[in-house]
C-alpha cells in the first residue's frame, strides 16, 4: 500500500520510557480480527490505556493531554515479539509518523519502514536527553530530517544522525513501496526460479 | 570463500542485490493463516495483481480457531469472518487451504514439517514470528509482516538486508528432566530478549545433534524470543529421515537432486561468525520464567533475582514483577498455579505430550488447576490416541482438546482470566498474552505436568525421584 511521503517532521513527542515494549502491548491479539487496515489506532496500547471497563487509565501517557505529537519516544528494545504488522498500523493510525528508541526489534522496524512510519534509532545517551527534555518541557519539539538523516532537539540544538539504508530512504521520501519495485523485476524473478534446487 | 550454513542458503536465494539496500530474496515456501493475510489479499485486489506461484503458498487456519466442537460453526463473528476470508482468498487464488475440520488442519508451524512442506535449505516465510521453527531443518525461516505477505504472494520475493551471523554452541550431557525447551529458555535468559537482534543464529554442538526433530523445532521456534530473526540447525541423518517420504517432500529424481543439495548444507570448518557463544549443557536446569518477557527465566530451584543483577532499568523490572505479583528474592517453588497449558508451535508436538504424560501417569490433576491440553495438529492428536497417552491422561483427570494456537495468544475462547496464573508451554509471557490481565510462567511440558498434578510450581525432578 502506498503511503505518505516523509521528508522533515517537526513535532512535539510522546514519551514512553519503558523497555521491551512488545507487540502484544502495542496491539493485543484480540484486536487482530479485522480484515481491513482500519481503526487500529483506537486499540494502540489498549490494556495500558484502558481499564477492563473501558474507562481510560489516567496515569498512562496517551491519556495525559500534557503530551502529544507525531513522534513516539520509546524505551530500549521497542517492538519486540510478534510479526503482526498491526502493531505498526496501530502506531500509524493513532497519528504517529516516527518512533524513536535506542534499540528496535527487527521485525517491527521492518514493518514500520514498509508502511511509512520512520523508526529512528538513537544512542542511549541521546535517548536519555530526549526523555529529560520532554519531561522538563512537554512542548519540546524534535526535528526528524530524513534527507539529512538527523534528529534534533530543537530546544538545545543537540542532534544525532541515524542510519537508514539508501533504498528504504528513497522509498520513504517518495512514498514508494517494495511491491512496486518487485513487480518491476518480475521477469528476472521468474527466470531465477527455474534453476532453484527446491 | 568459506561459508556458513546460513550464507549458503541465503546466497542461493538472492535474485538481486541492491547497492546500499536490501537483497531481493526468493521464497521457496510461504505459509499463511487467517490473521495476517486478509489485508495482503486486499492489497493484491486493489492493485489488480495475481498470485505469482500459488503452489508455493499453503494456507491453514489456526490462530482464531476454537479447540472444542470444531464441527460447529465458529461462534465469534469476527473470527468466523477471518476464517471465511482465508477460505475465500485461497480458493480465488488457487492456494491449498486446510481449514477448520480439514484433516490436515493444525498450527501452521506444526503441519508444515509434518507434510514435508518444510525442507532443508529452503527459504520459508509466514506472517508469524515463530516461523523460525522451520530452521530446525536447516531452512532459512522467519516471520514477516503483512506487507511482505503481499510481496510474496505477488512476486514470491521479499526485500531484506542480510542479517549478521551468530553461532550458539551447547555441548555436554543434559541433566535429568532438562528438555529442549529448557535449553532454549536458558539461552534466552543469558542473551535477554534483544541479545540476538540483527542476527540469524546457527545452533551447533552435541546437545542439538542429539535432539530429535521435535526438540530442534522447539529450540529454533524460540530463536525469535532472543531477538534473532531465526535460528537454524544443519541437516543430518535425523533430518533426512524425518523429511523423506512426506507428502510434499520431493520424490524420485527430484529427491536425489534435493538430497545432493541437503548434503552441502553445513557450515565450512573455517567459516567466520560475527558472534559466537558457547554454553555447557550440563549446567542447565529445568527452567521457568518469573517476569513478563521470555528472557526473565531461571533454573526452577533459583530465587527471583534482584534488579541489580539483571540487565535493563530497575523501573521496567519492578513493573514486570509487579504485574506478576512476585518479589525479588522469592522462590518460584510452591507458587500458585490456576491454569496449565500444553500446546502451541513451541511444545504442541507428540514428544511434548509424551513428556507430559510420563510425569502425570498414575497421578491425578490437582483440583485447583484448569488444564488445556491442545495438540498442534490432527496428526499429533491421532498419535496421542494411538500411543495410549489419551487413556493415561483421561485416567488422571485430563481432557484433550482439538488442534489450534489456543491459549498461546488467546484469540479464541481459551483465555486465562485476569490475575490468574498459568504455567504454559508456549513462547510468550507478555502482559495479557494469554488473556487480559493473565500471568504466564513459561516452562517445559515436564514442569507443566508437575504443576498440573501438584497445583503449584514444582520441580519435576522431585516428582520423578518420588516415582523411582
Ligand atoms: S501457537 Fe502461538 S506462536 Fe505458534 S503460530 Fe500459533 S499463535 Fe503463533
Amino acid at each position: 500500500m502506498a503511503y505518505d511521503k516523509f521528508n522533515i517532521l517537526t513535532s512535539t513527542a510522546v514519551p514512553l520510557p519503558i523497555e521491551n515494549v512488545d507487540t502484544d502491548q502495542l496491539i493485543p491479539a484480540r484486536f487482530l480480527k479485522a480484515t481491513e487496515r482500519v481503526g487500529f489506532g483506537d486499540n494502540l496500547f489498549r490494556d495500558w490505556r484502558y481499564n477492563p471497563d473501558n474507562t481510560p487509565k489516567k496515569d498512562f501517557v496517551l491519556n495525559d493531554s500534557t503530551y502529544s505529537g507525531k513522534i513516539l519516544v520509546g524505551g530500549k528494545n521497542f517492538g519486540s515479539g510478534s510479526s503482526r504488522e498491526h502493531a505498526a498500523w496501530a502506531v500509524y493510525d493513532y497519528g504517529f509518523r516516527c518512533v524513536v528508541s535506542s534499540f528496535f526489534a527487527d521485525i517491527f522496524k521492518g514493518n514500520c519502514l514498509n508502511i511509512g512510519v520512520l523508526p529512528v534509532q538513537v544512542s542511549p545517551e541521546f535517548s536519555e536527553k530526549i526523555f529529560a527534555a520532554i519531561f522538563a518541557d512537554p512542548k519540546t519539539e524534535l526535528e526528524v530530517n530524513l534527507p539529512n538523516q538527523t534528529i534534533t532537539l530543537l530546544s538545545t540544538g543537540e542532534k544525532e544522525t541515524f542510519e537508514i539504508n539508501s533504498y528504504k530512504k528513497n522509498n520513504m521520501l517518495n512514498g514508494f513501496d517494495d511491491i512496486d519495485y518487485l513487480q518491476s523485476i518480475k521477469g528476472e524473478i521468474e527466470e531465477f526460479a527455474v534453476n532453484l534446487p527446491l | 570463500m568459506s561459508k556458513t550454513l546460513f550464507d549458503k542458503v541465503w546466497d542461493t536465494h538472492v535474485v538481486r542485490k541492491i547497492e546500499g539496500g536490501p537483497d531481493v530474496l526468493f521464497i521457496d515456501r510461504h505459509l499463511i493463516h487467517e490473521v495476517t493475510s486478509p489485508v495482503a489479499f486486499l492489497g493484491l485486489k486493489t492493485r489488480g495483481i495475481k498470485v505469482l506461484y500459488p503452489k508455493r503458498t499453503f494456507a491453514t487456519a489456526d490462530h482464531n480457531t476454537p479447540t472444542l466442537n470444531q464441527h460447529l460453526p465458529v461462534a465469534d463473528p469476527l473470527s468466523a469472518n477471518q476464517l471465511h476470508m482465508l477460505e475465500e482468498n485461497s480458493n480465488e487464488y488457487g492456494i491449498s487451504y486446510w481449514g477448520l475440520g480439514h484433516q490436515k488442519n493444525g498450527i501452521v508451524h506444526v503441519v508444515g514439517p509434518e507434510y514435508g512442506i518444510t525442507q532443508p535449505g529452503a527459504t520459508i516465510v509466514c506472517g508469524d514470528s515463530h516461523t523460525s521453527t522451520h530452521g530446525a531443518f536447516g531452512a532459512i525461516a522467519f516471520g514477516i509482516g503483512t506487507s511482505e505477505v503481499e510481496m510474496v504472494l505477488a512476486t514470491q520475493c521479499i526485500m531484506q538486508p542480510k542479517p549478521k551471523k551468530m553461532r550458539i554452541n551447547v555441548n555436554g550431557k543434559l541433566g535429568k528432566s532438562v528438555t529442549p525447551k529448557d535449553v532454549a529458555l536458558f539461552i534466552i535468559s543469558q542473551l535477554t530478549t534483544s541479545g540476538a537482534t540483527g542476527y540469524f543464529v546457527e545452533y551447533a554442538g552435541d546437545v542439538f545433534e542429539n535432539m530429535t526433530m521435535e526438540g530442534r523445532m522447539t529450540v529454533c521456534n524460540l530463536s525469535i524470543e532472543m531477538g534473532a530473526r531465526g535460528g537454524m540447525i544443519a541437516p543430518d541423518e535425523t533430518t533426512i529421515n524425518y523429511v523423506k517420504g512426506r507428502e510434499f517432500s520431493p520424490k524420485g529424481e527430484a529427491w536425489d537432486k534435493a538430497l545432493a543439495y541437503y548434503k552441502t548444507l553445513k557450515t565450512d570448518a573455517d567459516a567466520v561468525f560475527d558472534k559466537e557463544l558457547t554454553f555447557d549443557g550440563a549446567t542447565i536446569e529445568p527452567m521457568i520464567t518469573y517476569g513478563t518477557n521470555p528472557g526473565m527465566g531461571m533454573g526452577i530451584s533459583h530465587d527471583i533475582p534482584d534488579a541489580a543483577h539483571v540487565e535493563g532499568g530497575a523501573a521496567t523490572y519492578a513493573k514486570s514483577l509487579g504485574y506478576m505479583g512476585f518479589s525479588e528474592g522469592q522462590s518460584m517453588i510452591g507458587k500458585q498455579v490456576d491454569f496449565v497449558f500444553v500446546g502451541s508451535c513451541t511444545n504442541g508436538r507428540i514428544e511434548d505430550f509424551r513428556a507430559f504424560t510420563s510425569l502425570i501417569k498414575g497421578k491425578h490433576k490437582a483440583d485447583n488447576v484448569t488444564a488445556w491440553l491442545v495438540p498442534g495438529s490432527h496428526i499429533v492428536e491421532a498419535q496421542i490416541k494411538e500411543e495410549g497417552l489419551l487413556d493415561i491422561l483421561t485416567e488422571a483427570g485430563f481432557e484433550l482438546r482439538q488442534p489450534g494456537c489456543s491459549a498461546c495468544l488467546a484469540m479464541n475462547d481459551d483465555k486465562v482470566p485476569a490475575g490468574k496464573y498459568a504455567v504454559s508451554t508456549s513462547n510468550r509471557n507478555f502482559e495479557g498474552r494469554q488473556g487480559p490481565g493473565s500471568r504466564t510462567m513459561l516452562a517445559s511440558p515436564l514442569v507443566a505436568a508437575a504443576a498440573a498434578v501438584t497445583g503449584v510450581v514444582t520441580d519435576p525432578r522431585t516428582l520423578i525421584e518420588e516415582l523411582a
